[in-house]
């Protein structure tokens, strides 16, 4: 089948889709998108996390016959809001998480940026109080990593909301 | 396999006419994991979630009326006085990622014994509502589990709705698993007191091949709760009720967890979860005095 879909603001699409197949799938192989990663297909590790229709959600879980004329963000349209082509910038998480020293293989982090990215729309981004630590901790919990320890990642989703809560203020 | 999209319920109730052997598809959560594990192969798979009527909820008479289709996280945001024991029990499931997609409906439908839904929608008496191209029924979730995995749906038809009574009194959702998020319950339990009608209601998880009720320990706590006052139970009755709820568990040993302690952890949830109602009941009781 062919599957029409927006992804990070673009219109395209996928050909040859075999119905069964994942979002996650369409993305990395079909789409040249391989921000996503596959680590587990069961949604148990959040590390294919997308924006689905502005809500995360794996993308390992969703058919991709279901995304048909849906909108998709990516980790990859996370740099992109900042700027196009060679001038891409990270935004404040993805700065964040290499500040912190919350990256180590890097194979968790595009689903903890998505995820981190939601959490920090929903609270500082709505002009709420930063998340403590419970609630980063909730928020990140299909988020699994084997390399840090998690301490470090705690540590960068506080240094983002921080940081876009201050400019936030000043918009 | 062929892909159908109904934008309709009526033409997801003929796609699902046409291929009762097709397998409906709503947040995936459950089915896609057989799909990539190449443990299912259905011919036709049928998408849910073009169906707005769906991912509706609203008052219903006596009922709230909650889509088959509405997310986890809409529960969670918007039912907790509605429906306090399926909201906590929402609240337990996996992560906000599969709670964003995951839904009641996909929960039944898959039926598992140790779906976290069950046990609150046994408790609270809810009713399932199933549609077909014959029309539609209504079942109780009561009589909704018949063996494992098998339930009253029949192959044409599809669940539409779940219909939650207002509540009369506290509810209670409580799950025992080894950490707090991305867990199948090794045991889970719900409780409802009715202080209108004066009932009892108890649900039971992964304790069985179907999630079930324990109808003797509703019966024993119906005759002893103090529905007057609320007085606090003795240390006696609260024990047999523990004792009464572990009893009807019928456990087995698996991965997450010996049949011994399962129905040992259900004991100890009974007790909890009483001791918890009751404190909530007199609450309530001196605020209507
Ligand atoms: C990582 C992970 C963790 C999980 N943790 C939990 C947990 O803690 N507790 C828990 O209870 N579950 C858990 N689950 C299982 C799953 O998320 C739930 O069962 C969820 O409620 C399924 O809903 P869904 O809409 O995604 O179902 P789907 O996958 O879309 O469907 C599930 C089944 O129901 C059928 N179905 C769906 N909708 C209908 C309908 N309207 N009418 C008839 N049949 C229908 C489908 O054909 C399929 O057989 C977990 C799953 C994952 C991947
Ligand atoms: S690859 Fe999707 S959750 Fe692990
Ligand atoms: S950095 Fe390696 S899995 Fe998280």
């Amino acid at each position: 089948m062919r599957v029409n879909l927006n992804v990070n603001g673009e219109d395209m699409t996928a050909e040859n889709v075999w119905p069964g197949e994942s979002l996650l799938y369409v993305l990395r192989e079909r789409l040249g998108l391989p921000g996503s990663k596959n680590a587990c297909e069961q949604g148990e590790c959040g590390s294919c996390t997308v924006y689905f229709d502005g809500v995360t959600a794996c993308s390992c879980m969703i058919a991709a016959g279901q995304a048909e004329g849906r909108r998709i963000r990516t980790v990859e349209g996370l740099a992109e809001e900042s700027g196009k082509g060679s001038d891409k910038k990270l935004d404040t998480v993805q700065d964040a998480f290499v500040e912190a020293g919350a990256v180590q293989c890097g194979f968790c982090t595009p689903g903890l940026l998505v995820q981190t990215d939601d959490l920090l729309e929903r609270t500082v981004g709505q002009g709420k109080p930063a998340p403590d630590d419970a609630e980063i901790r909730e928020a990140l919990a299909g988020n699994l990593c084997r390399c840090t320890g998690y301490e470090k990642i705690i540590d960068a989703v506080h240094l983002a909301a921080e940081r876009r809560a201050a400019s936030g203020s000043n918009a | 396999m062929e892909f159908l999209s109904p934008s309709t319920l009526e033409e997801a109730l003929e796609a699902k006419s046409a291929h009762p052997d097709g397998v409906p598809i709503m947040g995936g959560t459950d089915v896609m994991v057989e799909l990539n594990f190449d443990k299912r192969r259905p011919e036709t798979l049928i998408d849910l979630a073009r169906i707005p009527e769906l991912a509706e909820w609203g008052p219903d008479g006596e009922y709230t009326r909650l889509g088959a289709g509405v997310p986890y996280t809409r529960i969670i945001e918007n039912l907790q006085k509605q429906a306090p024991a399926l909201a906590r029990a929402s609240r337990t499931v996996a992560s906000p990622q599969i709670r964003n997609r995951g839904t009641v409906g996909g929960n039944l439908g898959g039926a598992s014994p140790a779906g976290d839904t069950h046990p609150p929608l046994l408790a609270t008496d809810a009713v399932i509502e199933l549609a077909s191209v014959r029309g539609r029924r209504t079942v109780a979730a009561r009589d909704f589990y018949l063996s494992f995995r098998t339930t009253a749906l029949q192959p044409d038809e599809l669940i539409t709705a779940i219909l939650l009574p207002a509540p009369k009194g506290p509810q209670q959702f409580l799950k025992i698993g080894t950490r707090n998020a991305m867990v199948i319950s090794v045991a889970g339990f719900s409780l409802s007191l009715d202080a209108e009608n004066r009932t009892v209601g108890t649900g039971l998880g992964s304790v069985g091949p179907t999630p079930m009720r324990a109808e003797a320990a509703e019966e024993f706590l119906t005759a002893e709760f103090d529905w007057e006052s609320g007085s606090v139970p003795s240390e006696a009755t609260v024990r047999r009720f523990g004792e009464l709820v572990a009893s009807a568990a019928r456990p087995i040993d698996d991965q997450r967890g010996s049949a011994d302690y399962r129905k040992h952890s259900m004991s100890v949830m009974a007790r909890r979860a009483l001791s918890w109602s009751v404190t909530e009941y007199r609450k309530g009781a001196t605020r209507c005095a």
